[in-house]
Parts: structure tokens; C-alpha cells; sequence
């Protein structure tokens, strides 16, 4: 099994406050989990804990086996963990390239770095017109796929998303999540998806984790959450 | 117009070690949003490591080089045992600190080597050689020019063409999300105090001939000047400290020959008060970069 994500009584926060309390969930090997849950219920928080730029207060996280604690945060990315941040985390100043690049630094393969950095430009043609513009230069969409393509040149097994969504037209939304999807289905990768746009989360999802302060208040397949009137009404609001 | 063009070449020179200087103060600005007011004390330091290894070896070269090696690793040191620990809430934090090691550096280089002048010989004549008449440049000036625009070519393709200044330059913009692409960030900031301090050194090295003598105070003015040249470019360009450090040593030069000597501190200070109320972001600034 790679990329299987469980996450075990973790509690964290920012000083004296806890933010998460006693949060436990598994993420299958391929499959993707949205959690989801109003402003402030911790989603961002979790991230953060997950890949280490928090650290727990307590509980632990596992990947495909091994213990996370202590582990530095830029390691991970070398154990196959990668994190696309909220506000999409494109280093403003660097060019499209530049950026691309940067997400294949650390790999010692120069030659599949090269090659991956080639699949996301297909991925994305808007990016491959673009390549010399700056970051600051680029639509909320391209910084998006920028964001998410850096990600992957890193060939992940576990994709932590941070709001993929956030001010994007919804097309674009739903090219990102069909891409998500694929990835999954075609190359075995594990995504944990933070939304706020609960219908177009649940509609890519195998799962569903839905946060309210800090608690996981129920984890449940993502179908049982769309189509459950009760379950929606009582922990989505719609 | 024999005059303005000796003054003029005369600038050029001297500002070019201020533009070395400059440059070391944006190098760590732009890695550590510090400006180290310790630059000037360092290079002292590290001229004085030079000349010591220079006379014992009787090669100016080897000092040189020497004095090169002791700025990365002095930078290198006072980043990882001093500045890492030092709070960001309040940027006066780094300014007091920087400012106490600039005491403890001056009293430790009295103590060693002893606080009066010490006369530090150039590798090359020092008398302007005269062209159709008019005294231009000197070998020694033609040697400073040389070497800062090495080195300024040297550290402009090391951050635009190579792998670890791609790190750099991420590590100073994005630092979290640096991380999580795998960049050593704090190893980052610790290259980039060594670099800084390195370039300082080579500054101090060329600038210590020039009339200054070696003193454990001799970079106080010089300091001040490449503040106010690295503040004139905009703290955030290389490029605008290699400009600034050109042009106020020019502005210098000028003010010294026409109005004396003694109003050159004057006109520093001038400068740098006019630079702050017109364009306080310097003249190239890039503050647009960070509105995302």
C-alpha cells in the first residue's frame, strides 16, 4: 500500500488555543477525501499539522506506515508528501519556469524532473504560453494550475490541497477536480482536498470529513453525504 | 573640464566599492529583510584577517583571498549563533543587535590588534595615470572596477542561472512554501549571510588602500555612504545598489571636488534624507511583486 494518510487523536493549534481536538480519519491509498466544514472549523489548521508546518500538540500521523512526528517539513516532500498551500503558494516573483523548477530541485532524477515539468506543460497549455511571465503576472486560474502542476513534478503519492477552488470560475473549478479524479484513478494518487465548495468536493470525492470547531463530526463516503438529505441538512447546512 | 573628469573617474572608482557594499546589504536584506548594520564592522574585521595573512605570506593575493574566506564563515557564524535567535516582532530587534556586534567586533579588533592606524599597501600603483593630458585612472582604480564588476556578473548568474540561486531567491520570497518544495530554508539564510559577508569583505579589502588605512573604525563613514547607496537603489534590487553605489559615489566625488572635503559627510546625509521623502522605495523599487 502507498500513500495511505491516518491520522490519529491529533490535537493542535496556534499558542495556548486548540484548534483541532482529537481529529482521527484514514485516507485510503487512492482515493481522494474532502474535508469539508464552515470558516474556523480547522480545515487549513489540519493541513498545516499534516505537513508538519504546525506541530501537533499531541496524536499522530501516520504515512503508509511510518510516524510523521519530527520529521522536518522539507523532507517530506522527498517521502512523496506534498502540500499545494492556501492562496495557492506561487512565489510571486519567480517566473512560471521558475517555479516549476524550484518543485524539482530536490530530486536527485534530473532527467524525470525534466520530464514531469514537460507533462504538466501539456497538462496545462495556459502555463506553457506563459512560461517566461512572473508569478505576479498570471490569472487566479494559471496560478492555480501552477500551484498544482509544481506539486506533482515532485511525483507524489499524497496530494494535500489547500481551497483549489477559491476564486476560480467554476469551469476552471471543475477541470481541476476532473484532473484530481484522474490522477487518482490513472496513477494511484492519494488526495485530502480542503473545500469550502462542498458540492463540487463531494462530487469528485470517494469521502467526506466534515469539521465543525476543530472536531471531525462525521466521516462518511462522499455518495452518502450527496445524496443523504438528513446527513447534508444536519452537517452541511444545504 | 580636465577637473570634472578626474572627479569623475575618481567616483566611478570609489563608487564602485560602495556599490560592492550596497550590494552586500541588499544580498541580506533580500535573504533576511535584515539590514545588517554590522556590515561595515565585518569587513573590518575580515580586512584586518587579509593584511595579517598578507604580510605573513607576503602575497597580497593570498590575503585577498583570505579575507574572502573569513567573511563566509564570520557571516555564516554570526547568522547561525546570533541573528537566528533573534526575534522578527519588532524589526529594531535585529538593528540593536546588529549595532552591539558592530561594538563587540570593534573592541575585540583594539584588543588583538591595537586601535591605532595601520597602513595597508595596495597591490597596484596608486597614482591616476594621465590620458591626453587629463589624470584618469589609476591602476589600482582600473583593479577595483575589475573586481567588483566580477564579482557583481558572478553573483548575478549565480542566482539567475544556477540551482542554488533558484533556492535563494524562493527561500527569501516564499519561505513556507519554499519548505515544502524542499529547500533548506534556514540553510538558505545562512548562505546568503556568508555570501553577503563575503562580497563585504572583498569591499573592504579594495577600500582599506584607498587612503582609510586599517583601523578598527575605518568602515564607519564608508558605511554610512553604502547605506545611503543601497537606499538610493532600493534596498530589494542588486542592481539598484550597483547604480546607487556608482552614483553616489560620483555625487561624492563632485561635492568633495567643488565644495571640499568637508562637506561630503554633509552631502551623505543630504542624499539619504532626500532619497527617503522622494522615493522612499529607492529608484528600484519593486514593491508591485508582493501585491498578489
Amino acid at each position: 500500500m502507498t500513500g495511505v494518510l491516518e491520522v490519529e487523536a491529533v490535537s493542535a493549534g496556534y499558542g495556548p488555543v486548540p484548534v483541532l481536538r482529537d481529529v482521527t480519519f484514514a485516507v485510503p491509498a487512492g482515493t481522494i477525501a474532502a474535508v469539508l466544514g464552515a470558516n474556523g472549523a480547522g480545515k487549513t489548521t489540519l493541513l498545516r499539522t499534516l505537513s508538519g508546518l504546525l506541530r501537533p500538540a499531541g496524536g499522530r500521523v501516520r504515512f503508509d506506515g511510518a510516524d510523521l512526528r519530527g520529521v522536518r517539513v522539507e523532507r517530506l516532500v522527498r517521502r512523496g508528501l506534498a502540500h499545494v498551500p492556501e492562496g495557492r503558494g506561487v512565489v510571486a516573483e519567480l517566473t512560471v519556469e521558475e517555479n516549476l523548477r524550484l518543485g524539482g530541485l530536490w530530486r536527485s532524477d534530473r532527467a524525470d524532473a525534466r520530464r514531469a515539468q514537460d507533462e504538466v506543460y501539456e497538462l496545462f497549455p495556459a502555463l506553457a504560453r506563459r512560461r517566461r511571465h512572473a508569478g505576479h503576472q498570471l490569472s487566479g486560474g494559471e496560478r492555480q494550475m501552477l500551484a498544482l502542476g509544481r506539486a506533482l513534478i515532485a511525483r507524489p503519492r499524497l496530494l494535500l490541497l489547500d481551497e483549489p477552488s477559491l476564486g476560480l470560475a467554476p469551469k476552471v473549478t471543475a477541470q481541476i477536480m476532473a484532473l484530481l479524479r484522474r490522477l487518482c484513478d490513472d496513477r494511484g494518487l492519494t488526495v485530502l482536498l480542503v473545500e469550502q465548495n462542498v458540492r463540487s468536493a463531494l462530487s469528485v470525492a470517494d469521502q467526506g470529513v466534515v469539521m465543525s470547531l476543530g472536531r471531525v463530526v462525521t466521516a462518511a463516503p462522499a455518495a452518502r453525504l450527496r445524496d443523504d438529505d438528513q446527513l447534508r441538512h444536519a452537517y452541511l447546512g444545504f | 573640464m580636465d577637473r570634472f573628469l578626474f572627479l569623475t573617474f575618481g567616483g566611478l572608482s570609489t563608487g564602485a566599492v560602495y556599490a560592492a557594499f550596497a550590494l552586500a546589504l541588499v544580498l541580506i536584506w533580500r535573504a533576511a529583510r535584515v539590514v545588517n548594520f554590522a556590515q561595515g564592522a565585518m569587513a573590518v574585521a575580515t580586512a584586518y584577517v587579509g593584511y595579517a595573512v598578507a604580510s605573513a605570506t607576503g602575497s597580497y593575493w593570498v590575503g585577498l583571498g583570505a579575507a574572502v574566506l573569513a567573511g563566509l564563515l564570520l557571516g555564516a557564524l554570526v547568522e547561525r549563533v546570533l541573528m537566528r535567535f533573534v526575534g522578527h516582532a519588532n524589526p529594531l530587534n535585529e538593528v540593536i543587535v546588529a549595532l552591539g556586534l558592530v561594538l563587540l567586533i570593534q573592541a575585540v579588533l583594539g584588543m588583538v590588534f591595537g586601535n591605532g592606524y595601520r597602513p595597508a599597501a595596495a597591490p597596484f600603483d596608486t597614482d591616476a595615470l594621465t590620458l591626453g593630458g587629463v589624470a584618469a585612472l589609476s591602476p589600482y582604480d582600473l583593479w577595483v572596477l575589475g573586481a567588483v564588476l566580477v564579482v557583481v556578473v558572478l553573483l548575478a548568474l549565480l542566482f539567475t542561472r544556477t540551482p542554488i540561486g533558484l533556492r535563494m531567491r524562493a527561500a527569501a520570497f516564499a519561505p513556507e512554501v519554499s519548505r515544502l518544495l524542499g529547500v533548506d530554508v534556514s540553510r538558505m539564510l545562512t548562505l546568503g549571510w556568508a555570501l553577503a559577508a563575503a562580497v563585504g569583505a572583498l569591499a573592504g579589502m579594495l577600500v582599506v588602500p584607498t587612503g582609510l588605512g586599517l583601523h578598527p573604525h575605518a568602515m564607519d563613514l564608508v558605511f554610512v555612504v553604502a547605506f545611503t547607496a543601497a537606499v538610493v537603489g532600493g534596498l530589494d534590487s542588486p542592481a539598484g545598489a550597483v547604480v546607487g553605489g556608482l552614483l553616489v559615489g560620483l555625487i561624492l566625488s563632485y561635492v568633495t571636488g567643488y565644495l571640499g572635503p568637508d562637506t561630503t559627510p554633509l552631502a551623505v546625509l543630504v542624499l539619504l534624507l532626500a532619497v527617503l521623502l522622494v522615493r522612499p522605495g529607492g529608484l528600484f523599487s519593486s514593491a508591485r511583486a508582493r501585491h498578489v
